[in-house]
Order: C-alpha cells, then sequence, then structure tokens
C-alpha cells in the first residue's frame, strides 16, 4: 500500500492522523476570489519530484500524477517490486481517475490567447486525458500487463481494485498495481461547487465535513492518491511479498436512476452482491467503511442501504470523510488503506463531526468517538455520479 | 539587444527549462544530444522559443537548425527584422 494524501505522505502518518482524528480540511481563500460558493477543500501539497524524475519525464504529469508516483513507488517499495522485476513481467495497472481538469483549462487558455497549437506544449495531450495516470504511471515504472485508467465518477478507485481482483482471479495477471488519483486544484471542482454540492459551513473548516450527521450540508472536495498492490495469493506467498488482506468479494451495480441522486435499491444491490461474491454473511463483516459524503440524500440513502441488509446486526459504520472530505475518483482506493490501516492497529477511526444523527444513521451504529476494536473483515463503499455502486470486501491476513 | 547578451539569454532560458549547466552549451554542440530532446520536447523547444523571442520557427526550418550557432543566427536574423 501507499499513499499521498492531506492525512499523511505515509502509512504511519496517516495511521496516526486516523487515530488521533485529525481533519485535513481547511479555507482557502483563492476559492473565493474565484468566486466559489464553498472555499472549503482539504490542503495537500504537490510532491516535488524535481531531481527524483527528469524533466522529460514530469513534463507530461498533471497534478494527480505526482500524487499517483509517489503514492505508487512507496507502494511498490512496500510490496518489495523493483524496476528490474517490474521489467521482466507483465505487472498490470488499473487505476480510477475521472478528471484532468487543470491541464485542459491551461491548454484551452494558451489556445484562446495565443492562438497557436504549438505553445500548448508537448505535455498538454499527455496531461489533458482521463488515462494521464495511468500513461504515466506505466511509462515510469516499467509496467507491461494490463494498462487502463478506470473512469467511474467517484466509485472509480475502488471499481479499479475490483476490477483488478477478478483479471487475477480469472488468472490472467499475477500482480496489478491499483488505486485511485483525484487533483486538488480549484478548476477541477468549480463546477461541482456550481451545483452547490459542497458544505458551506466555511468559518468552521473541520466540522463543515459530517457524515450521517443530522446538520450536515454538503461534502468538502479532497484528493490525493493511493494505490494497492494486488497480487494472486500463492504468487505472493513465492515471492516473499507481505501479504496484507485478500480481497474477497467485489458487488457492483448501476441505479439506472437520477444522475445526481443516489437512491436505495442500486447501493443495497452492490452490497448484496458483495457478500455473495465473498460467499460471507453479514455477522462476517467487522466493519463498514461507508462512502457517505456528508451530503443529505447521499448519506440518507446509504444509510437505508446499510440498514435493509445489515438490519439490526450493528456493525460498526464510519465514513472517514469527516476527516479527508471526499477524495472522489481516489476514495476508493483511499478507503481501503484507511479501513487496513485500523484493521491492523485494533481500532476504528471516529466518524468525525458526527453529533446528532438523524433518522436513518439513528439505525446504524456509528461511532463519534475512536474505538478499539478488533477486526478481520471489513466492507467499503463507493457510489458515483450516474449511479455507479462498487462495494468491496477485504480479510486481514 | 546585443549579439552575445542574446546567446547568453537564449542559452539560460534553454539550460533552465531543460535544467542543463549554461556551461554545457557551446556554439557547436548538437542541441538534440545536448538538452536531451526527442520528437515531444523539440516541440517544447520550440514553444519556448517562440515565447521568449517571439520568433517562431516552422517544422520546415527545424533541420536548418542543427548546432546552438545555428539557433542564435536563426533568431537573431528573425529579431532583426
Amino acid at each position: 500500500m501507499g499513499i499521498y494524501s492531506c492525512l499523511g505522505k505515509t502509512l504511519d502518518e496517516v495511521k496516526t492522523s486516523l487515530y488521533t482524528g485529525k481533519s485535513g480540511i481547511v479555507f482557502d481563500p483563492v476559492r473565493k476570489e474565484m468566486g466559489f460558493r464553498s472555499a472549503l477543500t482539504a490542503k495537500l501539497d504537490e510532491p516535488n519530484l524535481k531531481g527524483v524524475l527528469s524533466r522529460n519525464q514530469r513534463v507530461y504529469m498533471a497534478e494527480e500524477c505526482k500524487y499517483a508516483y509517489a503514492a505508487t513507488k512507496d507502494a511498490l517499495d512496500y510490496a518489495k517490486l523493483d524496476l528490474d522485476y517490474l521489467e521482466k513481467h507483465a505487472v498490470g495497472l488499473l487505476y480510477g481517475n475521472d478528471s484532468s481538469a487543470d491541464a485542459v483549462v491551461k491548454s484551452v487558455d494558451t489556445m484562446r490567447e495565443k492562438k497557436d497549437t504549438t505553445l500548448v506544449g508537448s505535455g498538454a495531450i499527455f496531461q489533458s486525458m482521463n488515462s494521464t495516470v495511468t500513461m504515466n504511471l506505466g511509462t515510469l515504472f516499467k509496467l507491461r500487463g494490463i494498462n487502463m485508467t478506470v473512469s467511474a465518477a467517484c466509485a472509480s478507485g475502488s471499481h479499479a481494485i475490483g476490477l483488478g481482483s477478478l483479471l487475477i482471479k480469472w488468472g490472467l495477471q499475477d500482480i496489478i498495481v491499483c488505486g485511485g488519483a483525484q487533483e486538488v486544484n480549484p478548476f477541477s471542482i468549480g463546477s461541482f461547487d456550481g451545483i452547490s454540492a459542497f458544505s458551506a459551513r466555511e468559518s468552521e473548516p473541520t466540522k463543515a465535513s459530517r457524515p450521517f450527521d443530522r446538520d450536515r450540508d454538503g461534502l468538502v472536495p479532497g484528493g490525493g492518491a493511493a494505490t494497492v498492490i494486488i497480487e494472486e495469493y500463492e504468487h505472493a506467498v513465492k515471492r516473499g511479498a507481505p501479504i496484507l488482506g485478500e480481497i474477497m468479494g467485489y458487488g457492483f451495480s448501476s441505479n439506472g436512476d437520477h444522475i445526481s441522486s443516489p437512491n436505495v435499491d442500486g447501493p443495497a444491490n452492490s452490497l448484496k452482491m458483495c457478500l455473495e461474491q465473498a460467499k460471507m454473511n453479514i455477522k462476517d463483516i467487522g466493519y463498514i467503511n461507508a462512502h457517505a459524503t456528508s451530503t443529505h440524500v447521499g448519506d440518507t440513502n446509504e444509510a437505508k442501504a446499510i440498514y435493509n441488509v445489515f438490519g439490526d446486526q450493528k456493525v460498526p459504520v464510519t465514513s472517514t470523510k469527516g476527516q479527508t472530505g471526499h477524495e472522489m475518483w481516489m476514495a476508493g482506493a483511499s478507503e481501503i488503506i484507511y479501513s487496513m490501516l485500523m484493521m491492523k492497529n485494533d481500532f476504528i477511526a471516529a466518524n468525525l463531526n458526527f453529533e446528532n444523527p438523524d433518522e436513518d444513521s439513528a439505525k446504524l451504529n456509528i461511532p463519534g468517538e475512536r474505538i478499539s476494536a478488533h477486526f478481520d473483515t471489513f466492507l467499503s463503499n463507493s457510489f458515483g455520479f450516474g449511479g455507479t455502486n462498487s462495494t468491496l470486501i477485504v480479510k486481514n491476513l | 539587444m546585443e549579439n552575445q547578451e542574446l546567446i547568453a539569454h537564449i542559452n539560460e532560458v534553454l539550460a533552465d527549462e531543460f535544467e542543463i549547466e549554461v556551461s554545457d552549451i557551446t556554439p557547436d554542440a548538437n542541441i538534440k544530444e545536448t538538452l536531451q530532446l526527442d520528437s515531444l520536447s523539440l516541440v517544447d523547444m520550440v514553444a519556448l522559443i517562440e515565447n521568449e523571442f517571439c520568433v517562431k520557427i516552422q517544422n520546415s526550418e527545424l533541420p536548418t537548425i542543427q548546432s546552438f550557432a545555428d539557433l542564435y543566427a536563426f533568431i537573431g536574423a528573425r529579431m532583426s527584422k
């Protein structure tokens, strides 16, 4: 695993942030000057890759690629995979990403101003495409297996891991680099702000993202990148790789409904399919990492979907987005890492800012404070615009 | 701009963009080899020259510019027009 997030740039830093309930959310005055309704965002500095990668390597990397490079380098090191190995074996790459707005905006600005396409430079096309992350990571790490970006809105990272697990299950790949990346620049989410999706609680940035809380008023955008290396079990054993967990199930569904408003049946179907694929019972699940983004309808319908499937089982449910904001294309991957860190360290981080339940969240077991908990299996939900749903179940090893 | 000043300016912007030392640049050196340009980064050099000196190098003119001396002469000639 490797991660570059507002909660830290190493697994240890992130674990500590989860444990202490640190919020990564700030007020960004630049967004206010740009006319944003809400200037709240997760704070994240770009990694400085000068001296690490050459100019001719960096020039093709959009913001989110830099996060993904940092996370993937750490994940590959952790998994004991070096460039020599990667050059000699068909290691795959499936990464979630669904925008590269900053690069697009800058190149269009240049074309409009200068009326000369040469002046957008050679990097623009490679930075502008949704597949910018997989183009760059595939090249930089000499990857020779499947190489594909998964664009499925806020479920992108989760689907990338789920699809990767199927390719391994079917024997088509031994190792796949999976993950999700999300740009944090204002251009990437201005249109999101335009539909009033963001919390307007600007006077209290660290209290703005409050999944499942009665007084939530919208999400807070975040980002970065998270990478998990998935590998066929026997292959990993033979290689002497550190094995952290097993992907037991991948469930998915589409709502076939409204483009932005989620429903209950779609997510519930994804949960049920995941349990079936994992051949598991609701009693086997020790923790649920919810998608809950701190929006009214989204959290309500997810709470209903979880209750529909889990009933009064009272499995602890939290959304880490109270700390991170919504990491969107990255979230499905980062939340696997957050959950893994909690599972490995016997705690469940507080569902930050969960002070008062509403009618639906009251039916779930949502700890507003960190709890000590030993669990060996967790379920992670990710849902996205267009009604795309993805659920993963991971077991401790 | 005097010729030596122009040459120093060209060397400075190229060294800065392509991350080499100014001292690595000599008039007779091959531009592509010295700046490690491939077909893509060559586009960036053309864009850099256009942005910095308002001199457009057409694709058809590129083959005539092999050394730094060629580039100094090309830019100098266009700027004096």
